[in-house]
């Protein structure tokens, strides 16, 4: 749902970063309002999961130049803990397993940090299981899992699923998801999806990263992002998607090569 | 400190020259045995680390405590369990007789004990290794408990060496019939420069069954060394859980011999050392014959500069074919200063085996804190949901009754629930 005036709620200008001294992102523009989802496509390499883990606050990476602003403040100088505590939330693409830490624990923590955040009352452990029944219905997972250890012994599609039960718990303003239709069947697919879609709202927004399109048949974005070599190469409609789907990505080394030689020439 | 000379060894063997003649003269049960053990003290030298058993193990800290003996207190703020349970205070063996065993244990009769006791150390060819025969040369008594049949009731067996200065001898005699089945939390505390010394023999019948929590929580002035020599017969099962910390100088040495194969042995052990403190567990568990099995877990959690030293021997020998037996070390690094020594010994001659050892060194894993941490979990707290469940899964395997003595917290110096406060007046 695109509305122009929309408050913004993440605005990335020129973000450049790096891991272990190897560059990965060469300046990301992108700005997301409220109530507007956005996917975000490119090669395997392309700076996809180093973006999201970026904007999460993961300490292998570094960044070098550029800047992320969230509703207004700087984004980049706060912990990781902080981020999710005022709405930021990720997806992993491998979500960890910690054995020995009930997941319903766990949950009950996470959600009480974010819950503090807001200004809301802590939940203590009756009325959270009460809460977290609710919202397991929107990935119709079974109460069973939130006896186990985080994540551990889980299947692929469980995990995310339980990824999708976290974003519900906690409500985020804006929700990335890396690749959280990659290891899932097509039904756990279209639970999934139907777990984002439930979600998502006019006040909040969804940056959704994959490769293809079945996922986007599910969720369907009002932006379209190629990414290539660190960067932003191409922003478009949903149609944007299908057209990659029908032609794949070699026309990203033509532009890729045409702007490399525009900057030599330039020199 | 960090090296120990033979000089501080003999500073050891002179510490021992001086308690001997302090020692009551040998008396009771025992007096044969205390008189030859402090005449072979003086001829067997105490540890040093030019040993390789003693290696990483400084004793020379011992030297400091005053050479006297000291008796057990009895209060140690024993929070009671919710379950029903048997408790013996060790100390005061008059009084210890006067309690009553739940059906199914009894203590032992003179006949019983100068029939069995000592067995199971000689059979171990241990009489003259030096934290034993310390041991025999102090303990004034031996607590002697006969197990026919299941016994429902747990039991507990409490020392707490408390804050007087010196040294503190248990001794104990457990002989489980054919049968029989018991499940026993002994726990251990000091809070004082003093040194506990604790020998356990237990005797395993045909199908018997011990489950045996060791609680063992001390200061950084006091020391322990713990010898739990055991002896396991067909078909039963013996399952040994140690949760240790804050002991300045910690040795557990627990054996177990499988004497026909064909039994169980479970180990699982979580060690934890902060500060300067040291712990070292020397495990042996030898199989006399085939189809044995072993289950081993020894975790270890270094903080501060403290040391952990982790030795497993395991031996197989031709007699012992179809052993299946497991070992495995974790260790949790979480200072640049802590140090860690971890060693699997395994001796295996017979050919058609399954044994498997293996040892992680590590810290708090990267991925792992981030993924709470971007949940909205601070650094410090999901570091600590980590070392919980670490820890826990030792601690979940610990008889249901020890859940009264705040384990995790005690293992993590963390503040104890109040009520084990309120408790601890009537038990004086």
């Amino acid at each position: 749902m695109i509305q122009d005036d929309a408050p913004i709620i993440i605005e990335i200008k020129g973000l450049h970063a790096k891991v272990e001294d190897q560059p990965i992102l060469n300046g990301v523009n992108l700005t997301i309002r409220e109530g507007e989802i956005h996917a975000l496509m490119g090669r395997n390499g392309s700076g996809k999961s180093t973006l999201s883990k970026i904007l999460a606050g993961h300490p292998a990476y570094s960044v070098t130049s550029g800047s992320v602003r969230y509703r207004g403040e700087d984004l980049l100088c706060l912990e990781p803990e902080e981020r999710s505590r005022s709405g930021v939330f990720l997806s992993f693409q491998y979500p960890i397993e910690i054995p020995g830490v009930s997941n319903l624990e766990f949950l009950r923590v996470s959600s009480n940090s974010r819950r503090v955040a807001e200004g809301k009352e802590e939940l203590d452990t009756f009325e959270f299981e009460d809460f977290v029944k609710e919202k397991l219905n929107v990935v119709q997972m079974s109460p069973a899992f939130l006896e186990r250890s985080v994540n551990e012994g889980f299947s692929g599609g469980e995990k995310k699923r339980n990824e999708i039960l976290q974003m519900a718990l906690l409500d985020p303003k804006i929700a990335i998801l890396d690749e959280t239709d990659s290891g899932l069947d097509i039904d756990a697919l279209r639970i999934v999806s139907s777990g984002v879609n439930q979600l998502a709202n006019a006040e909040n927004a969804t940056l959704l990263i994959t490769h293809y399109q079945r996922l986007l048949d599910l969720i369907i974005p009002d932006y379209v992002h190629v990414m290539a070599a660190g960067k932003i190469l191409r922003t478009g409609g949903k149609e944007l998607a299908l057209e990659l789907e029908k032609s794949g990505y070699e026309w990203v080394d033509q532009v890729i090569a045409n702007s490399t030689s525009e900057v030599v020439g330039q020199n | 400190m960090v090296h120990a000379t033979i000089a501080d060894s003999k500073k050891l063997d002179q510490w021992c020259n001086h308690l001997i003649p302090d020692l009551d003269p040998p008396s009771g049960m025992l007096a044969a045995f205390q008189a030859s053990a402090r005449s072979q003290l003086s001829s067997i030298p105490a540890p040093h680390r030019q040993l390789e058993d003693w290696r990483f193990c400084d004793l020379s800290p011992l030297a400091n405590l005053k050479p006297q003996q000291i008796r057990a207190v009895r209060q140690s703020a024993a929070p009671y369990p919710d379950t029903d349970v048997t408790r013996l205070f060790l100390g005061d063996q008059k009084d210890l007789k006067q309690q009553k065993l739940p059906q199914g244990l009894s203590f032992c009769s003179d006949e019983d004990i100068q029939a069995h006791f000592n067995d199971v150390v000689k059979h171990h060819g241990v009489s003259e290794h030096w934290p034993v025969a310390l041991n025999q040369a102090i303990a004034p008594d031996v607590i002697g408990l006969r197990v026919n049949g299941m016994v429902q009731k747990p039991l507990e067996i409490i020392c707490d060496a408390g804050s007087a200065e010196g040294v503190l001898a248990i001794r104990v005699l457990l002989i489980l019939e054919e049968n029989a089945e018991l499940e026993l939390l002994h726990v251990h505390l000091s809070s004082g420069a003093n040194l506990s010394s604790a020998v356990v023999e237990a005797k395993l019948a045909t199908n018997s069954t011990l489950h045996y929590g060791f609680l063992a929580f001390g200061s950084d002035e006091s020391a322990l060394i713990n010898h739990l020599a055991s002896e396991q017969e067909r078909s039963s099962t013996l399952s040994v859980v140690t949760a240790s910390s804050g002991w300045g100088v910690l040795r557990n040495e627990p054996l177990a011999v499988q004497c026909r194969g064909d039994a169980h042995t479970q180990f699982r052990a979580l060690q934890f050392v902060r500060n300067h403190q040291l712990a070292d567990t020397h495990s042996s568990v030898r199989f006399n014959g085939p189809n044995g099995t072993l289950d081993q877990l020894h975790k270890t959690v270094a903080d501060g500069s403290g040391r952990s030293v982790f030795n497993g021997v395991v031996q197989v020998p031709r007699a012992a074919q179809q052993t299946n037996a497991g070992q495995l070390s974790r260790s949790l690094l979480m200072s640049d200063k802590a140090r860690i020594d971890t060693k699997p010994e395994l001796e295996i001659v017979a050919d058609d085996v399954k044994c498997t050892h293996g040892a992680t060194v590590s810290r708090i894993q990267e991925d792992q804190l981030f993924y709470l941490q971007s949940r909205g979990i601070g650094a410090e707290q999901s570091a600590q949901l980590l070392l919980r469940a670490f820890c826990d899964e030792i601690l979940s395997e610990l008889p249901a009754v020890a859940e009264a003595w705040s384990p995790l917290e005690r293992v993590l110096d963390l503040p104890r629930a109040t009520n084990e406060q309120h408790q601890s007046s009537p038990v004086q």
